[in-house]
């Protein structure tokens, strides 16, 4: 009996597909161990990867087109919503970038407290990463025990502007409101206990002769490759690339800081799972150097204390509510702010940030109006992501999840 | 490594060819014909003292008002070893836009390419898969371009000037 292969059906067999030797597998779209909606087509032999087609799409919400019918207070929301592990980044980014259109200069204290809550989504959406790819070469354990500290910093988040994920943090010109006193509470414990962890997270699993063994040498790319293919952040650093935005093209006082960036040497999972922990160590040194930062202009300066945004930016920054049920002039331009009497500057600006999992850029055209003309978001793992069928092939279908894992591909940003 | 030695290796090269040079914002800017696309690309990459070898972004924009050359690719090139960047463009008409496609130089470029040609219908010539990327395959306009409004073209009650573009 002669079997036809199914004509109408969506994911197109070949003919010779039916007399083949090797197994088509789909793996995804909601497959648990992809965490996010990827889709691979995958042809193996075995348990060998012969070839992987990556489908991407599935959650494409149009940003950029929305973002050409919003003022630019509205499409800090959709920044949320690209690497929704490392929001705050992704809003803040946004910030810099029309500040960098405006030409608006931040005081200090605002872009310290800006570089405290950067360097924080971090290292949550480091924990979130590196604990994962121990999920998937099968440790739970750290998975469950980090998702604790992950809570603490969204606690903080919460503290500062109210919500947890997907955060809006901030506005054009600083913050929406001033750091309350329990936030730095909240954010001194933290920094109390995050050391103790994260040496345990490396006790359990940096020298552990299984996880070693699982990922040494799965999903390798070397330097060039990587470079080619367009990676930045630490997968890039993973391949023995010492780029990171925040040293080449310093933004919001990075220049000010001391830290290193951890590199690794043969772009496999192993050392992209240890430059993330390094980045941690290091996120974790830039948050205290930020505080003592603030600090010191607290004591110099006693009236720095009350500062979260630059007082010229009073054109584009929504006033505090307190402040527009009581004076005139920030009643005033809440009004203007939010019925869109505010026109930007025309022009062509390209902002970027060193975002979780990589160059996050910014490419926002204005013509004048309230709204962009153009936006375009560089969202670095859509960029790498290309790679995922050159890294995994004639590799173990195991060693393809872990890749995925380690690559810390966000669907959200993926597909915009 | 500066603005000005970029610009002066590109003119030394192409002569006049090269068109509006801009700095916005301190980020080198100028426009090549569609046709030199890959050649300025090319020489970038491969001359000794400029190094632009890694492409960060690749995108469009369309400007109906710009007739003759109504869509706009729009590259940022970077070079990390100077740490500098540089942007350009080429503009293609609308009925027929061909640009060639970067994928023989930058891998990463596949990708993009497919989007600029899923948003905007930009056709990268010699591209190995220009197939949609993000919208679904059934789709037969490219949904970026100007003419597809967000809101619904049938309100009224919605006017541009109190509700954005």
């Amino acid at each position: 009996m002669e079997i036809q292969p199914h004509t109408q059906h969506h994911i197109k067999l070949s003919e010779e597909s039916l007399q083949k030797q090797t197994t088509t597998l789909n793996l995804g779209p909601t497959h648990p161990a992809t965490h996010g909606v990827f889709q691979n087509i995958m042809e193996i032999d075995g348990e060998r990867v012969l070839e992987t087609v990556p489908t991407v799409g599935y959650i494409h919400r149009a940003f950029e087109k929305i973002a050409e019918r919003r003022p630019y207070y509205q499409i800090t929301p959709l920044t949320d919503r690209l690497n929704y592990c490392s929001s705050p980044i992704n809003n803040m980014g946004w910030h810099m970038t029309i500040e960098k259109l405006l030409g608006l200069k931040l005081p200090k204290r605002v872009e310290y407290l800006r570089v405290i809550i950067m360097e924080l989504s971090r290292i949550a959406d480091h924990l979130v990463c590196n604990s994962v790819i121990a999920v998937d070469t099968g440790a739970l354990t750290p998975f469950t025990y980090v998702f604790q500290f992950r809570e603490k910093i969204y606690e903080i988040f919460e503290e500062i502007c109210g919500s947890r994920l997907t955060t809006n943090i901030g506005r054009v010109g600083g913050f929406e409101r001033n750091f309350t006193p329990a936030s730095f509470t909240k954010l001194h414990s933290l920094l109390e206990t995050f050391p103790k962890m994260l040496k345990e997270f490396e006790a359990l699993l940096n020298r552990n002769r299984v996880f070693m063994d699982r990922c040494i040498g799965a999903g390798p790319i070397s330097a060039e490759r990587a470079l080619n293919y367009g990676f930045t952040g630490p997968n890039l650093r993973a391949a023995g690339v010492d780029y990171d935005v925040r040293v080449s093209q310093p933004y919001s006082s990075y220049e000010d800081f001391d830290f290193k960036i951890p590199i690794g040497t043969v772009g496999d999972v192993y050392d992209r799972f240890m430059v993330r922990n390094g980045e941690m160590w290091e996120s974790y040194s830039i948050i205290n150097q930020a505080l003592e930062k603030i600090d010191k202009i607290e004591r110099e300066f006693p009236d720095q204390k009350e500062v979260f945004y630059a007082p010229e930016a009073d054109h584009y920054h929504i006033p505090p509510k307190v402040d527009v049920y009581t004076k005139m002039e920030a009643l005033i331009y809440h009004f203007k702010i939010i019925m869109g009497e505010i026109d930007a500057v025309p022009g062509e600006v390209y902002h970027s940030v060193e975002g979780g999992n990589g160059e996050l850029g910014f490419y926002l055209i204005s013509d004048g109006g309230r709204t962009p003309y153009r936006l375009h978001f560089r969202r670095p793992c859509f960029i790498y992501y290309q790679a995922f069928p050159e890294m995994v092939r004639n590799g173990l279908l195991s060693d393809a999840i872990i890749t995925l894992s380690s690559l810390n591909v966000i669907a959200g940003e993926l597909d915009a | 490594m500066t603005n000005e030695i970029i610009k002066q290796r590109l003119t030394d090269k192409f002569g006049e060819q090269l068109t509006e040079w801009a700095e916005p914002y301190g980020l080198l800017t100028f426009s090549a014909p569609a046709e030199m696309n890959l050649k300025v690309m090319q020489f970038l990459f491969d001359n000794e003292e400029l190094r632009f070898r890694f492409l960060t972004d690749l995108t469009a924009v369309h400007y109906p008002n710009r007739k003759g050359e109504e869509l706009c690719v729009v590259y940022h090139l970077h070079n990390m070893i100077d740490s500098i960047r540089l942007r350009f463009k080429v503009y293609v008409p609308i009925e027929k836009p061909d640009v060639f496609t970067a994928t023989q130089l930058y891998s990463c470029a596949n990708w993009m390419e497919r989007e600029a040609y899923d948003f905007f219908g930009v056709n990268f010539v010699g591209h190995p898969n220009l197939i949609r990327i993000m919208n679904v395959e059934e789709m037969d306009y490219f949904p970026m371009r100007k003419e597809y409004e967000l809101e619904d073209p049938t309100r009224r009650d919605k006017d541009d000037e109190m509700f954005g573009r």
